[in-house]
């Protein structure tokens, strides 16, 4: 079916298709059930959009999140009423904590049936109000195509997020003369774009009279596409960067600039910088209690510049003192304007000071580890990961200390490479994930980087990858452990591992043959570098690597919840070293 | 801890009520009271709701409700003079000659009015502010007492300031 926009008649499924073929859409993730049949049928009827089965709800959603992530594009699901929609609940709230624009289009009872506790009823708009930027009930197929312009308009504007579109049976099979709008305006949602010019030239000036600068960003300057602004900024001004779990990326990590990822296990000099720091210029982040720790000591002597393109995340935890509301890319932009035409310079002095300062923590070597262990460290294979990979990977994961490893130790220095959940922190994300990020870019090499507890929660999905021949490459830091979980019994539970262990585990080398892909175990660090290399020369398989590694290693350096930057636990490890 | 009355336009779709409401379930905020009704354009609704909480609280309150879809206009009209008012539907036993003078008394006092009498009963409708009708319910004995309906405030700005598109 091609996309038509004269007016014809033609039935709510055939109308939501060929909205989609407006809007672009390349890809839908979905899951086929009865009160979506009438739009499954459209879908076989046309072969402009590619429909990926997957094997579990969940998995769609974060296998267009995943999409979205990496090409910035709206992330497109299709699911039916009731238990498909209510399995999807986990990957929303995912995206929605992330700003990831995706458009969920549920199916409904028929509109005779809505609160009857008919077959397979939910009230979708209601379970999923709480974990969607809006929600919509199509009760009528007149407003269809309308609400589905709306639905991918405010998907994608503003803080992006998650909307969903709830379409019950009888108005996909209803029929109406179709036009698609051309363009949308709403009344009561107008984003703003451009900083207040009065703002930011406050904040050249305080930027330009810092003693002991710090930048701070987050995920929003990768899902504004700000990342070239942001280099070119940083760069101007010469001050240290750092970057949360979700902003790395967008400036490159390799560069003397970037001091790390700052936070729970962001590295000792950043959070030292952050401590000390007497200007902080934060773009696109927003404050998070894993990022700042204490509030109450939060960068105890700084004034602060926000900029954000949501108004409610300014002073929602800390009080800030220039918050700037824009676009980041324009922001930026207008902000390196402001710096060059003030004709003042930043104090080269006191900057060389902060540098020499900043110079001695990272001494500490913060993220040092045994390097000669007998086991496999996990940081070790991460950074085995990043050499053989050269560092120009897409590299999804899951939740526990293997996302900190790779977050600490994978220098990622493009935006959108580094794909992983971090506002909900959802196990399970990682390989549906990569599925959406293999499908936008065939060409590319795509890692998901596991641990054994996660892997298990959409394990299904390595069904999917067969069938859509999707040669990802699993790294499963398999530690026996929910690690991460077993790192705080330890630290602050006196090692009570309380349900932590799982008794049995799958043989994950068999579990992948099963499903027809190719399967390795690594159990020697000697054997790392060619057991990768392996599995990465197989460029048209999916090879899930089960690679044992040490079970006691932790996650360092550790701000501990509720503590303050300049109070973190570094590695025993390292303190030993330091002793002898 | 200030009282504050935020004057909301919203779209009249349905669920927009319930993104409301779920907004302060949801963040902790608390509710005093909470009215709507649709405007003179059938299309938006307009909404007074009587909140408390520390300045910082209500600036996060009125971020939070301005970045729902469905509000169009908001304002706190406690940041400028403002008019509130609120309807109160009073049932009270009236089984003496005394009870019944009592009560009349008061009503006139508080200026409202008996809109229904029973054999023991007096209905009584009464407009004002909040605190004038947490005056009025509180001068009343409380055992004679029957039912308290209240509508919640409506509030609107004084002199030339409006809530409009
Ligand atoms: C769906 C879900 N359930 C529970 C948790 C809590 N949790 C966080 S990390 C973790 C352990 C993860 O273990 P594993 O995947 O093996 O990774 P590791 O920490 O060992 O690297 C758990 C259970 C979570 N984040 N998500």
């Amino acid at each position: 079916m091609s996309a038509v926009n004269q007016l014809t008649e033609m039935t709510g499924a055939d109308i939501l298709v060929n909205c989609l073929v407006q809007e672009g859409v390349e890809i839908v993730f979905g899951y086929p059930g009865g009160s979506v049949l009438y739009i499954y049928d459209a879908l076989f009827k046309q072969n402009s959009i590619r429909h990926i089965l997957v094997r579990h709800e969940q998995a769609a959603t974060h296998a267009a999140d995943g999409y979205s992530r990496a090409t910035g594009k709206p992330g497109v699901v299709l699911v039916t009423s009731g238990p498909g929609v209510t399995n999807t609940i986990t990957g929303i709230a995912t995206a929605y904590m992330d700003s990831i624009p995706m458009v969920i289009i549920t199916g409904q009872v028929p509109t005779s049936l809505i609160g009857n506790d008919a077959f397979q009823e939910v009230d979708s708009v209601g379970i999923s109000r709480p974990c969607v930027k809006h929600n919509f009930l199509v009760k009528d197929v007149s407003k269809l195509a309308e609400t589905i312009k709306k639905a991918f308009y405010l998907a994608v504007s503003g803080r992006p997020g998650p909307v969903l579109v709830d379409i019950p049976k009888d108005v996909t099979a209803q029929k109406t003369w179709f036009e698609y709008p051309e363009s949308i305006e709403m009344r009561s949602y107008k984003p703003v774009f451009n900083g207040h010019p009065g703002q930011i030239r406050k904040a050249a000036e305080l930027l330009l009279l810092a003693k002991r600068p710090v930048i701070y960003t987050g995920g929003g300057v990768v899902l504004g596409n700000g990342s070239a602004e942001l280099v070119e900024l940083t760069r101007m001004l010469g001050y240290p960067i750092t970057q949360t779990l979700m902003g790395l990326g967008s400036y490159p990590a390799t560069d003397p600039q970037f001091i790390g990822m700052l936070g729970m296990h962001g590295t000792y000099e950043a959070n030292m910088a952050m401590h000390e720091c007497d200007v902080l210029l934060a773009v696109g982040a927003r404050f998070d209690d894993r990022v700042t720790g204490d509030v109450k000591q939060f960068c105890p002597q700084a004034k602060i510049i926000h900029i954000d393109i949501d108004p409610s995340s300014i002073s929602k935890n800390v009080k800030v003192d220039i918050p700037i509301v824009g676009t980041v890319d324009r922001v930026l932009r207008d902000l390196i304007k402001a710096i060059k035409e003030s004709g003042k310079q930043t104090d080269a002095d006191m900057l060389a000071n902060w540098w020499q300062q900043i110079d001695t923590w990272r001494a500490t070597n913060c993220l040092r580890y045994d390097r000669k262990s007998q086991l496999i460290k996990p940081q070790f294979a991460i950074e085995k990961l990043y050499e053989i990979t050269k560092g120009d990977a897409y590299v999804t994961s899951d939740v526990g200390q293997h996302q900190m490893f790779v977050a600490q130790f994978y220098k990622f220095t493009k935006p959108r490479r580094w794909i992983n959940s971090g506002g909900l922190g959802t196990m399970g994300f990682g390989m549906p994930a990569a599925m959406g990020v293999k499908l936008a870019f065939p060409q590319e090499t795509v890692v998901c980087v596991t641990g054994e507890s996660s892997i298990q929660m959409c394990i299904q999905e390595l069904s999917t990858c067969k069938q859509f021949d999707l040669p990802l490459k699993i790294l499963n830091l398999n530690n026996g452990y929910m690690g991460m979980v077993r790192q705080w019994q330890e630290m602050f539970y006196d090692k009570r591992y309380s349900h932590s262990y799982f008794e049995a585990l799958p043989d994950f080398v068999k579990l992948a043959e099963s499903y027809g892909h190719v399967g390795l175990r690594v159990e020697k660090p000697a054997e790392l570098e060619s057991v990768l290399k392996e599995a990465f020369a197989l460029t048209d398989r999916l090879v899930f690597i089960d690679c044992k590694i040490d079970p006691a290693e932790n996650v360092y350096p550790m701000m501990a919840a509720g503590k303050g930057h300049h109070e973190m636990m570094l590695s025993p490890y390292q303190e030993e070293r330091e002793l002898a | 801890m200030r009282r504050h009355i935020l004057s909301i336009l919203l779209e009249n779709e349905p669920g927009a009520l319930s993104r409301v409401a779920g907004l302060f379930s949801a963040r902790g905020y608390n509710i005093e009271s909470l009215t709507v009704a649709p405007t003179d354009d059938p299309s938006m609704s307009r909404m007074t709701v009587v909140t408390r909480g520390s300045d910082d609280i209500v600036e996060q309150i009125t971020k939070q409700l301005n970045k729902l879809v469905d509000v169009i206009k908001l304002i706190d009209l406690s940041e400028g003079p403002y008019i509130e008012r609120e309807l109160l539907l009073l049932k009270v036993k009236v089984a003496t000659t005394n009870q019944r003078e009592e009560v009349k008394r008061l009503v006139d006092i508080f200026r409202g009015q008996v809109i229904d009498v029973g054999d023991a009963t007096y209905t009584i409708e009464m407009t004002g502010s909040g605190d004038k009708i947490d005056a009025f319910v509180k001068a009343i004995e409380a055992s004679l007492i029957l039912e308290v309906v209240r509508s919640g405030v409506s509030g609107i700005g004084r002199g030339n300031k409006t809530l409009h598109l």
